[in-house]
């Protein structure tokens, strides 16, 4: 492959790569990324490759390993081109059957396409599923015709069309209007003005200046960055490399955690090939100018994801926040200024480029334009990544495309934007996502995350999982965060353990106070806010755990009790011999109870129990009924035809 | 270096670009509290004690003096009840772990801060970071580290340094705020040769 | 760990005292763990002080100073799984092993450690064996699978 040394040549290319691929070709899609491989895309793409060869068709289809397009609680994912035939949850042995009737006759496998629950119909367009059809996938549609292994499927697509349109056509200064003009805000969770950022990097003096991708990604529950570091990493690239080209920085950092080693394996591929084109490198397409990047990797540490932490990382230190009176724009890396940007946010700016500002103001609200990636997770029917334009209702998220809580079970609350965040409960469904909007509500965007919580989900436990993750993710160093949040959380275990005390409550606002006044960096600024959000709208539930000694959603082990109610218990067996303590009595055709005294509350026999039988119950706050006496215990059957 | 003029606490004073709103406020005899500023190191920003509102350009924000750098036309006040109530819970925080510390204590009176708002804690560090920096910054022989991370964070002798310079020298040994220092030098005497990462 | 490999890793980084991290990550991969002697070579290696590289790998979490198990068990503690039961599930898996979050067995036979979020959300609880993912694990489901590595 020669250089591409001129736009021209890239222009060129890119017709000749279309011109190889027409878009009536046939291909095969295979979603390859984490969580479809999780759940055996690896043995589906082989199968996929056995067959084909078999058939004799795999020198005119290709198959292609592909990056993640968010609808993971239906992985595997297979699209077949051109029609974009979807299949969900695609295993080996359907291979033969997809390969004869799809592949080579063009047929459709019904039983492999999404029922609509609604209409009951089978949808076998992929942009026709309801999980995608109501979302606008500027950034992570391109995720499935992609192999992110091969920089020519991202310029086929119209790649690096931008940098070239920027190192040629555009001086630094209208790049940076343009994203200034955009309004583009950081997706890492700050929402900070990207272009204001860049401005001030600009700005700052210094020959010596840097640009770094954040791809750590710590908060739980989020993998939008993941999604699109390893499925179109060329998309983070090109628009690093625009970034690059405005601050005048000509070494660049992808900071990616070691918990993501496809992204880290696939960053590292596309910036070789990167500069096996020409796009990266000296001399970048003919411009003259040049630009390096490399990779590091986080080593296990949340706190090292915020902007400062991470550049003291990369400089081979301990990962601690820096206080930030002298932005890190203006002062970061080795003193220098250094730009740093999500992953996210960074993918923004060759649609930016490309289509220009205007187009990206489209889409939004006033405060916040353009679209967002949200992965949606926990109780939910549709788990995966979500992206919309800015404004989209939570209702309309959880409901519309999320599908809604499974199991008939009611919605509780939305926790989002990870520990920094905060839960919003169902009165706010109809509050538009936004930055400023969500900061309003008691919670933030955060990076995106979106927990969503049903009746079965304690409130209290939550607020107490988030400092307890804190407690071991806070560096340590300051006062506020680091004892703060070491009282903070003996305190709500010892609500949730039903040992409350009075003026606990009042102690738990007042340390939070401090946390949020006086903390050095916003890990610790921000660590009280599940906490306060869940005091604020869920107030009854902290009430009943100190008061009543409660937990309303029968959660907290310490203050539920398990029993088995003889009305409906058909003497099985299955929890008798499923508990781990030994801990049940009965027999076949007598009742089964639940010794108290050895009940370790693990919840495996409501777990075993069969669903048409139901047996067993929890209660909280009050006693289990009393078992019944030993006679009463045995089960008379009724004989049938005798 | 540029001058720079800012209020603090009521009062006009005249500083120069570069300095913290704490050395400012040295300089001119008002008191800020500091549990983890040393003269002879590198501001650290991590007790929080010394904790200030600043007012600028219509904004008003909380920020820790020992690090946040001067600017013309700021207004800084160094008390108020915000300030004190921070002050009063971090003091509290402390006292946890080391009730008898001096220093804490004479703060504590000041600030009305009680001792036993938090039960006992078993470590009496409160991670100042004084003799870590000390030995790195001004002796340059790093004897004295910290390890961990979060509520697990704690400071240890690296033994094959410390056996071989600490006898002599013990500059840190007065820096220590609670005598945690001294436990943990006890501690690596003690069992020299033993312990994950260390010989 | 022979210390050539050592050497080898540091040299592949330049010898650059900020690629500390990148090279203990390179020899965490490669042996499992950071025995004395290595962290020793490295601070000489790197030229940087032996409190600092200590530091550095203990307050990270991919670093581990002590042998671990055999088999690597990895439960998913992130919010997403926590909502869907995880804790019950480490419970269980705690019970089956013996063991408790970051500790190894006396035969070395498991390691279990807790993770926040692999990304796998979907999926979840999740576990994660040697690298194999277990998806929509329950406290009974998690046991046998362990149960089926002893």
């Amino acid at each position: 492959m020669a250089r591409l040394n001129s736009p021209q040549e890239l222009h060129r290319f890119q017709e000749e790569l279309l011109s190889r691929r027409p878009s009536t070709a046939s291909f095969v899609s295979i979603c390859a990324g984490t969580g479809c491989l999780a759940a055996g895309a690896k043995e589906v793409i082989a199968a996929f490759k056995e067959e084909m060869e078999k058939s004799g068709i795999a020198a005119k289809i290709q198959s292609k390993e592909t990056g993640c397009p968010g609808f993971c609680e239906r992985g595997p994912v297979v699209v077949i081109y051109p029609e974009e035939i979807c299949y969900l949850q695609v295993a080996p042995q359907d291979v033969p059957e997809i390969v004869a009737e799809t592949l080579m006759n063009r047929k459709v496998v019904d039983r492999l396409l999404y029922v609509d629950p609604a209409t009951k119909k089978r949808v076998q367009r992929e942009s026709e599923i309801p999980f995608y059809k109501k979302q606008v996938r500027n950034l992570i549609g391109n995720n499935i015709r992609i192999d992110p292994r091969n920089i020519e499927d991202y310029i086929a697509l119209g790649g690096y069309t931008a940098l070239a349109k920027a190192l040629f056509q555009m001086t630094p200064e209208e790049v940076l209007q343009e994203v200034k003009r955009s309004q583009l805000r950081g997706r890492g969770g700050g929402g900070f003005p990207t272009g204001r950022k860049w401005e001030e990097s600009r700005n700052a003096p210094g020959d010596v200046k840097y640009v770094i991708v954040n791809a750590d990604e710590g908060d739980p529950g989020a993998f939008m960055d993941r999604a699109l570091l390893e499925g179109n990493p060329h998309s983070v690239l090109e628009g690093l490399i625009i970034g690059a080209y405005v601050v005048g920085a000509h070494q660049g950092f992808v900071y990616v955690r070691q918990e993501y080693p496809l992204a880290v394996e696939n960053i590292t591929i596309a910036i070789r090939q990167a500069e096996e084109y020409g796009l990266l490198g000296e001399n970048i397409l003919g411009s003259g100018f040049h630009f390096r990047v490399k990779v590091h990797q986080g080593a296990g540490a949340f706190v090292s994801g915020e902007s400062s932490a991470l550049m003291t990382a990369i400089e081979g230190k301990v990962g601690e926040p820096r206080p930030k009176y002298i932005h890190t724009a203006i002062k970061g890396v080795w003193d220098r200024p250094s730009v740093l940007n999500n992953v996210e946010t960074w993918a923004n700016i060759p649609l930016i480029i490309n289509k220009g500002a205007s187009w990206f103001t489209q889409f939004g609200t006033d405060g916040s334009k353009g679209t967002k990636i949200f992965s949606l997770v926990g109780k939910i029917n549709n788990t995966g990544l979500v992206e919309v334009p800015m404004g989209v209702t939570l209702r309309e998220i959880i409901y519309e495309i999320g599908g809604g809580i499974p199991r008939g079970k009611e919605f509780k609350a939305v926790q989002t934007g990870g520990p920094s965040g905060g839960c919003l409960p169902a009165e706010l469904l109809d509050l538009k996502v936004g930055f400023d909007e969500l900061t309003q509500a008691g919670s933030m965007m955060g990076s995106g995350g979106m927990i969503v919580m049903d009746e079965d989900t304690c409130m209290v436990d939550v607020a107490r999982y988030f400092l307890d993750f804190l407690s071991e993710e806070s560096c340590g160093k300051c006062v506020p965060c680091r004892e703060g949040i070491r009282q903070m959380l003996k305190l709500l275990t010892a609500i949730t353990e039903g040992k409350a005390k009075e003026g606990d409550l009042q102690l738990l606002v007042d340390l939070a106070e401090v946390a949020c006044d006086a903390s050095l960096c916003a890990l610790g600024r921000t660590a009280p806010n599940p906490f306060l959000s869940t005091l604020k709208y869920f107030a009854s539930e902290y009430e009943a755990h100190i008061k009543e000694r409660r937990c309303p959603a029968l959660s907290c082990k310490a203050l539920v009790s398990y029993y088995i109610d003889p009305e409906r218990c058909q003497a099985c067996l299955r929890c008798l011999r499923s508990c781990p303590a030994q801990a049940i009595s009965g027999a076949k055709d007598t009742i089964h109870v639940i010794d108290q005294d050895k009940c370790t509350r693990c919840g495996t026999c409501l777990e075993v129990c069969p669903p048409r039988f139901a047996a067993v119950r929890k209660v909280s706050g009050e006693p289990v009924p009393p078992p019944l006496p030993e006679e009463k215990r045995i089960i008379v059957r009724e004989r049938e035809g005798k | 270096m540029r001058s720079v003029v800012l209020e603090i606490d009521g009062r006009e004073v005249g500083a120069k670009e570069g300095m913290t709103i704490l050395d400012a406020a040295r300089s001119v005899g008002i008191q800020i509290p500091t549990l983890c500023h040393h003269e002879k190191l590198e501001p650290y920003g991590a007790c929080r004690i010394c904790t200030v509102e600043v007012e600028s350009r219509g904004r008003s924000r909380l920020v820790a003096s020992c690090v946040y750098p001067v600017e013309e036309g700021i207004s800084v006040r160094t008390r108020s009840e915000k300030i004190d109530r921070l002050r009063k819970m971090i003091l509290q925080l402390l006292l946890a772990h080391a009730p008898d510390s001096p220093v804490l204590k004479e703060l504590a009176q000041e600030y009305g801060a009680k001792e036993d708002i938090f039960d006992k804690e078993p470590s009496f560090c409160i991670h100042c970071g004084l003799c870590v920096r000390y030995c790195a910054e001004v002796k340059k022989l790093n004897a004295v580290g910290f390890v961990g991370r979060g509520t697990k964070r704690e400071i240890a002798f690296v033994p094959e340094v410390a056996s071989k310079v600490c006898w002599d020298c013990k500059e840190c040994f007065p820096l220590c705020p609670t005598s945690a220092l001294q436990a943990a030098y006890m501690l690596v005497e003690a069992f020299a040769g033993s312990g994950p990462g260390v010989d | 760990m022979e210390l050539e490999r050592v050497d080898g890793i540091i040299e592949r980084h330049g010898a650059d005292p900020s690629s500390l991290i990148q090279v203990l990550l390179d020899i965490q991969k490669e042996n499992q763990w950071l025995p004395p002697e290595v962290l020793r070579r490295v601070s000489e290696r790197l030229q940087v002080p032996m409190a600092r590289v200590r530091h550095v790998a203990t307050f990270y979490k991919a670093f581990s100073l002590v042998p671990r198990g055999r088999h690597e068990i990895h439960v998913c503690m992130g919010t997403a799984c926590h909502v869907r039961g995880a804790p019950r599930v480490l419970n269980a898996v705690q019970e089956v092993t013996g063991i408790g979050p970051g500790e190894t067995d006396m035969e070395l036979t498991f390691t279990l450690k807790t993770v926040n979020c692999v990304g796998c959300c979907a999926l979840g609880p999740v576990v994660e064996i040697d690298g194999v993912t277990y998806g929509k694990m329950t406290p009974s489901k998690a046991a046998e699978v362990i149960r089926n590595y002893k």
